[in-house]
Parts: structure tokens; sequence; C-alpha cells
């Protein structure tokens, strides 16, 4: 009876051709900011010296260099240790937030999150000064060295935990009351609740903390560098192979074993991710903890342990960075902020790094918002929006030395037309909002999946093209939305290293490549000095963004009052 | 005379998503100014009847032409109608004026045409005060004002409303449906209603499509669809049934549990086919019923449900037990009988209000 009919043909509006339109220039930008360097990175590891394709050779002669390959043993090593100790760390503190009755919560929640305003460098200068060969508590030590193994732990899980408190933060935060309620109904002790309805439900978030500690870990440069000591891990090998022997094949050819662990972390959360169903259904009770002395107290005493171990890292670079002349002479001074005497920059590297990070949040949020709207709102189109999609989640699977290192082999290609971007702050800004696109762009894509659909349905219906409706109506609601994009890139701007450090010019360079570079030359002070205007700068931004949240968006939103 | 032109002509329209069937086959002619609505159970292809005739779910196959253009292929903005949806999608950052001039400050109209057009659209829909308002802060009714009153605005030709009142509290969903039935009248717009709630179609509706499984199963005045349904299911959908299984012994009689019953006569279907014998409850005849009358089946009253205006009676046959018919029995008629469980009672099934389905 009923033929197969072939698909009717329908016919495209304005709005239509308008968005195909962006989401084909919103893939030709991804993939000049992402497939084309990743590309030319993998093209430059079957390449020798001269560019001549030499095929598998480099990957031979990395796979039979001892040396190298320990380095890739290392980083396996350091990550492992580290997600061992951060997770389970994050998850008590998590769980104190969450789950008990905490006095002053939001000020043990802030302290959690201090690590992330500042450089990886940070927790390394620190433990210097802790620790190092002059340390206030060297003794404690015996004999042993922070420089190593221990110290890359150390620092590590300083710089992991607040990502990985977040997401358990986040996982164990919806949960429903009334599961806990039947449980304690049917007489089930608390030590079973925990192990059936407590543990099962924040599994995926514990499977996804685990991966991002992971994948942190491994792709991070700056801790390494500063406190690895001879311990060598696969990200200072492919700094030293690219700035200290030039030898950019084999800088690729490590890159690409780098992006090895990093991509296969990230799919295997996919994977997992996809099985999750949502746990909380509109009509569960969210979980109010009642207070129980016992374990309130325990918990406490816990997030009060974390919070100074976190305070004295941080405390400690703030006073290493005023002191006069470390361990001699501890009166306080300002000397060690006159950057120009440490570095031919000065504060300029300082406010390169502001400008580099305003340019990042306006223009990264700007395309991060506008294409994930391209990208949800474009009718039919689905091969070219499946592309934008990958290409928006690659970045997560590729660390930012890796993505540095393609931005060399790319822009720098001779006959490249883009390649005046080279060397200019552009492209500094070009690589930053690639790095962070991830997280970006779920952000802007989760907003836009809570507004009610039919917006643009009801501007066709009334004829109001729908670029005017996303001016109007769309981006006015993700206001916050937008502005949290904004300040994440912003901060993660300040702080990189890795992504960036192949990538200044002399006089483009940025506050965190100018502290790797002074604690290269052995000034540990003013390395930290640095870092705490870096940790300072950002922590700020995030506190105007809370307390303009908290008042002058009342006043803009008006609308959100019932 | 020619051939008369619908404002609306649906032909042959299906729809699919992946291997899933929405729509089989579905033709449909509406009429310039008519209210339609589209009635059927949750999932059977309503919303996305409705959406293929905006053009928001394009069809598969099939045509669609509008005041005799064929629109088939046409997006939605070169489309004319305006649509209310469930969830309003009012813009929640848009004061009230702001949302009903939404689709007027596009056509270069001046200031004070666009004001002086909003304020009548919001006495139209009875709220002259709210204009400075945000969404947010109006209750569900208002709301749905405001975007009839919003989809309105440009004055479209076709009206399409998806389930719109069925988020609304009880008390103002009976308001409103006067309300927009009157409004609708008043402006002479033709308009489209997808609801699940028969009520509703019953009382709003010119003329009512039902659906089930992506195909109409009959399409008729609130009386015809009532009086006359044309399937079994638009039987049991619509208003209360009962339904008893039989044989057709011939065209114009039923045997049930070994009775035989006059129906009106069947086109269509063999004698000796099994089917089901159907009369409304409230068609059941039990007062002063003439010595000849047809149909008469002594029974007893098995279980009687207080329902506020009436009572709902479960009669069982006396000679057979397994057959039962409920029936309407308003509280004068229980009285005056002196109705109560276990009374025994003669009814009559008047063959004119029988219904026979295949
Ligand atoms: N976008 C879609 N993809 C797949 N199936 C759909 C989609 N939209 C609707 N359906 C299916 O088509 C059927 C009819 O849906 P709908 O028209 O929304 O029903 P209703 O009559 O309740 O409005 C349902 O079974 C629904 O699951
Ligand atoms: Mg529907």
């Amino acid at each position: 009876m009923s033929l197969v009919v072939p698909g009717l043909k329908v016919g495209l509006s304005r709005d239509d051709l308008m968005m195909r339109a962006g989401v084909v220039l919103l893939a030709a930008i991804l993939l000049m900011m992402l497939g084309l360097p990743l590309w030319a990175l993998l093209a430059k590891g079957f390449e020798d010296r001269d560019g001549k394709f030499v095929g598998l050779a480099n990957y031979v002669s990395y796979f039979s260099t001892p040396a190298l390959f320990q380095s890739a043993l290392n980083s396996l090593q350091v990550a492992t240790i580290t997600t061992l100790i951060v997770v389970p760390l994050a998850f008590l503190y998590a769980y104190a937030l969450t789950r008990t009755v905490l006095p002053m919560r939001w000020l043990f929640q802030g302290i959690s999150l201090i690590p992330i305003f500042a450089p990886s460098l940070l927790p390394g200068l620190a433990l210097i000064y802790l620790f190092g060969t002059q340390g206030f508590f060297k003794a404690l030590l015996g004999g042993g060295s922070i420089y190593g193994i221990d110290g890359i732990v150390i620092a590590q899980v300083f710089y992991c935990f607040p990502h990985a408190t977040l997401i358990l933060t986040t996982a164990l935060a919806t949960a429903d009351a009334r599961l806990y309620e039947a449980a304690e109904v049917l007489g089930t002790s608390k030590r079973r609740i925990f192990f059936t309805v407590t543990l099962p439900g924040a599994k995926y978030g514990l499977i996804s903390a685990a991966l991002v500690v992971f994948t942190l870990v491994i792709t991070d440069f700056g801790i390494a560098k500063v406190i690895g000591g001879n311990f060598n891990v696969l990200a200072t090998d492919v700094y030293k192979k690219v700035i200290g022997q030039q030898d950019f094949s084999m800088g690729a050819v490590v890159g690409m074993v780098l992006l090895a662990p990093a991509a296969l972390a990230f799919l295997v959360d996919r994977l997992v991710q996809r099985k999750q169903v949502a746990l909380l259904t509109a009509r569960a009770v969210p979980l109010v903890p009642r207070p129980k002395l016992g374990r309130d107290l325990f918990f406490t005493a816990f997030c009060l342990l974390v919070s100074a171990a976190i305070l004295t890292i941080l405390g400690m670079a703030i006073w290493g960075s005023l002191i006069k002349y470390w361990p001699y002479n501890l009166s306080l001074t300002l000397d060690n902020y006159d950057f120009a005497k440490f570095d031919a920059n000065g504060w300029d590297s300082y406010w390169n790094s502001v400008r580099m990070a305003l340019g990042a949040a306006v223009f990264g949020t700007l395309l991060m918002f506008t294409g994930a709207w391209l990208n949800e709102k474009t009718r039919g189109f689905g091969m070219m929006r499946g592309v934008v999609q990958f290409l928006a989640f690659l970045p997560m699977a590729v660390p930012g030395l890796v993505l540095g290192l393609g931005y060399i082999f790319f822009f720098n290609a001779p006959g490249n037309p883009l390649g005046f971007l080279y060397a200019t702050m552009g492209i500094l800004v070009l690589n930053t909002v690639a790095h962070f696109y991830t997280v970006g762009h779920l952000t802007a894509a989760t907003a836009l999946k809570q507004i009610d659909p039919e917006f643009e349905a009801v501007s066709a219906s009334l004829k109001v093209p729908i670029w005017r409706t996303f001016v109007r109506v769309t981006a006015p609601i993700c206001l916050p939305a937008i502005l949290d994009i904004a300040i994440y890139l912003f901060v993660n701007a300040m702080t990189t290293v890795s992504s960036v450090i192949f990538l200044y010019a002399p006089d483009t360079k940025l506050a965190s490549v100018a502290a790797v570079n002074i604690e290269e030359a052995g000034t540990t002070a003013a390395a930290a000095a640095l870092c705490v205007v870096i940790v300072l700068t950002s922590a700020a931004v995030k506190a105007a963004h809370l307390i303009a949240d908290r008042f002058l968006f009342a006043r803009l939103q008006v609308w959100r009052r019932r | 005379m020619a051939a008369m032109t619908y404002y609306l002509e649906v032909r042959n329209l299906s729809k699919r998503f992946g291997d899933f069937t929405a729509l089989r086959d579905v033709s449909l002619d509406v009429v310039e100014g008519e209210f339609v609505c589209f009635l059927g159970p949750s999932g059977c292809g309503k919303t996305t009847l409705l959406r293929s005739i905006a053009g928001l779910d394009p069809q598969t196959s099939g045509t669609i032409s509008q005041k005799g253009r064929d629109i088939s292929a046409l997006p939605p903005a070169q489309r004319d109608f305006g649509i209310v949806f469930q969830s309003y999608a009012l813009f929640p950052n848009l004061s009230v004026t702001d949302n009903v001039g939404y689709g007027l400050v596009n056509r270069r109209q001046n200031k004070g045409a666009i004001a002086k057009r909003v304020a009548e659209l919001l006495a139209l829909v009875g709220l002259p005060d709210a204009g400075p308002k945000y969404p947010a802060q109006l209750s569900g009714g208002q709301q749905q004002r405001v975007a009839l009153a919003r989809a309105l605005a440009t004055s479209p030709g076709l009206l399409l409303l998806d389930e719109p009142l069925s988020a609304l509290d009880a008390r103002v969903r009976l308001r409103l449906r006067h309300e927009i039935k009157a409004l609708q009248r008043t402006l002479g717009v033709t308009t489209i209603m997808v609801t699940h709630d028969q009520e509703e179609a019953l009382t709003m509706a010119d003329r009512i499509v039902v659906m089930n499984h992506g195909v109409i199963e009959q399409v008729g005045t609130p009386q015809e669809i009532y009086r006359r349904p044309a399937t079994a299911f638009v039987a049991d959908f619509v208003g209360s049934m009962n339904f008893m299984a039989g044989t057709l012994v011939a065209p114009d009689r039923v045997k049930v549990a070994g009775v035989d019953f006059a129906c009106p006569p069947q086109e269509g279907l063999a004698p000796g086919q099994k089917v089901s014998l159907c009369i409304r409850p409230e068609d059941v005849r039990v007062r002063d019923l003439p010595a000849n009358i047809a149909n008469r089946v002594p029974v007893e009253v098995a279980e009687l449900d207080f329902v506020g205006a009436f009572c709902r009676a479960t009669l069982k046959a006396q000679a057979a037990a397994d057959v039962a018919v409920t029936a309407d029995f308003s509280s004068n008629l229980i009285r005056d009988l002196g109705v109560e469980i276990g009374t025994k009672l003669d009814i009559a099934l008047p063959p004119d209000r029988l219904r026979v389905f295949a």
C-alpha cells in the first residue's frame, strides 16, 4: 500500500540560511583553532628535522630511548598516586559540604576553590620554601628531598583538589531525600545506607573526578618544571625537546604520547557518563542534612585540616614573596614585586596577561555562546552540526602543551595565510580560547537547553528574524551563564602556562610564563610574587563577579522576581 | 457551482520519526472562520499534525495548502499563522507590552500605532492593566491570555493552539474555554486547537477531528461525534459507552447472551459477524415503558455510584448475569421508583440509540 516516499524537501527561510552559514563559519573557525593545528602536529611527528617524511622513525627512536620512555612511566605513576590521594580527600570534603551540618560552610567551600586561581607553579614554589634545600621544615624530611616525585605529588594534590571537589559536590548535592527516608524506615544501618545509597549515587561523579584529576596531572607542566628535579615526566620532556633542544619532530612525538592518556581518559568519561541516567527526578525531595554531633565534629575537624593545608601553601607563597632574603633575612619587603629587576619585561608581562585574559574572555564568550546557540537552534543540517559538536569536545582531550605545539607548526608553516598571527597577542587569545573551549561550550549549551525550546518557533510565526530573538531574549536570559563563561576564561587565561609557553614573543610574554622564566633563573621569591599577583587578580575578578551577581544583577533582572 | 475551496487543505499527510510513523495518510479540510479541535489520547499525533501545519516539523510526505496556496514546503516564517504553546513560551525578560508587541516592532509601524494595537489586544483578552508587568508576575491564566494576545497581534489568518489550557487549574480552565471561544467568534479567525480533553473539544469546537495512532478516526460536529461515533474507538473515547459483545443475526438485529435486540440497519456488516452492541448510559430508558416497547430487558441493580447530579447504576440482566449495562439515574427517578441495590426493574434500549461496531 504505502510506498516509501522520499522525504519532503522543505524550503529554507532566510533564518535557516543565516544559521547554516553561521554553523559553517563556526566549523571553519574551530577547524583553524583546533583541527588544523592538531593535524600539523600529527604530521610533524612523521618528519625529520629537515621536514622530510620519515614514517614511524621518530616513534621508533622514542620508544627505544629508555630515558624518554621512563618519563611516560613516571607521568602515569604520578597521575595514579595523585588520583588515589585526591579523590578520597575530595570525596570526604564534598561529603562534609553537602551531607553534614558544617559551620561556615560557604567559607570552607570558598577555601577549597583557592587553588583554581593560582598558576600550577605556585604550590611548587611554596613547597620549596617549606621543604626545599633551605626550607623551613626540611628537617622533617629526614635527609629526603622535596625535589622529585614527592614534591610533585603534594603540589598536584593541591592543584587538583578543587576540580575533584567541585565535581563530587555536584554529584553528592543531587540526592533524593526520599531514598534515605525509605532506607531508614526499612531499618537499614548507616553503614549499609552509605554503601547502598550514597556511594552508588556518587559513582559517576567519582569516576569523572578520577579521570579529570588523572588528566590534569598528566598534562600539567608547571609543577613538574618547578619541583620535579631530575624526575622527568612527559610534559617536561616536551618542553625540553622543543625549547631546550629545538627538536620539533621529537617534541611532536612526545606530544602525541602525551595526548594518548588524556584522550583515553576523555573517551572513558564520555562512555561512562552516557550510561548515567537522571537520578534526580522532578519530584525528588532535596536532602537537607540534620545535625548529628559526632559526625559533624569529625567533618568540621577534617575540613579545618584540609583548609589549613591549602591556606598554608598559599600563605607560604605570599610570605615568601614578601621576604628580603630567604632564609637569612626574614624582614619584609616589596622588592620582589619590582619585576623589572628579574625579567626584562617587568610588570608588562602582567599587563599582557590581563589584556590576554580580557581578550579571551570577550572573544571566547562571544564565540562559545553564539556557537552553542547556532549549533542548538539550527534546523536540520545534522552532518555539519555533528562536526561542530566533535570539534567543540576535542579540546577536553587535548593537553595545552600539545595544542601549543600544534600552533607553532600550523601558524608558523611557510605559506600559511594566517601566519601574520604568529607571535602576536592574537595567537595567544586564540590558543587560550581553543584550549578551554569545551567547558564554555557545554555551559552555554546547558543554559540554552534549559530555556523554552519554542522561542524560535514563536518568533518565526511572528515573522521576527531569529537573530533578533537571540539578541533580545535568548542572550539576556542566559546572562548568568554568559558571565560564568567569561569569568572561567579570564581566570584560566591568567593562570595557564602550558598552552602558551611556546607561543609568546618578547613583547607578548605573559605573567605565568614570566614566572616560569624567573624561577628558571633561580629567583624563587620574584616568581612567587608574580604568582601571588596572578592569584589576587583572578580571585578579585571572581569576587567582583559574585558581588555583581548578588547586587547589580538583581536589579538588572527584575523579571526573574515573582 | 464550482467546487468549494477550503481555507486549509491537508492531503495525504504522513510523518515518520525514524521507523516510527506518527501520522499516516491524514487528510483534512478546514473552512474559513471555523474552530476545529484535534482530539485524541496523548501520543496519537495531534501535536505532530499541528506542527506540520505550522511548518515546524515538516511532514515526510503529503501536501498542505492554505487559502489556495501550496505551503507544503514553506518554512514557518513564510506561512501565515499565530501559535500558542502549552508552555506559552512567553519571553520572561520582556514586559507584557513588549511580549504582545514583539511581532509588531518588526513591521516598521510607528511607536504610537504599536502602543495602540497592544492596548487594544490587552483589552481584548481582558488584561488592560498588565502591560508593565513581567510574565513571572502573572498567574497561569493571565500568562495564557498574554500568549494569545501575542499570537493575535499580527492578525494571522490561522490560529494554532497546542493544549493551551492543560497547564491551568480546573476553574480557570472552564472560564478560559468560554473566553477563547467568544474571542474566536468575534475575530472570526480560523482556529485549530489540540486537546486531549473531550469536554473541552465538545464545548469549544465547531468541528472535532478525533485521532488515534496517527490516523483520523472521525471528523464531525460535536453532536455528530457524540451521537453517531463512527468507530468503536470514538464511541469509547468521547463520552461514556456500554459495550456488549454479541453477534449480528440480521442486518438490524444483534443477539446478546441469547436475547435479540433490534438496532438500526447495518450496512457493510455480514450476519454472523461478532459485533459490539453499544448504548450510552443516559440513553437507557426506565420510566413509563409502553407494554410493547422494543428491546425490553428485566435487570437487577447491582451497584449504585453517586456522582453528584445523578447516580450511575450498574444493571445486570436477570437472564444472564454476565451481561451488564450502566445507566444514569436521576435523583428523582431513584426516589420515585425506590431504586436500591437489589431492586428488580425493566429497562429498554431504544433501537435508534443503539450503535453497532465490528
Ligand atoms: N521529534 C520526535 N522524535 C521521535 N518521535 C516523536 C517526535 N515527536 C513526537 N514523536 C512521537 O510521535 C507520537 C505523536 O506525538 P505527538 O504528536 O506529540 O502526540 P500528541 O497527540 O500527544 O500531541 C508520539 O508517540 C511521540 O513519541
Ligand atoms: Mg501534544
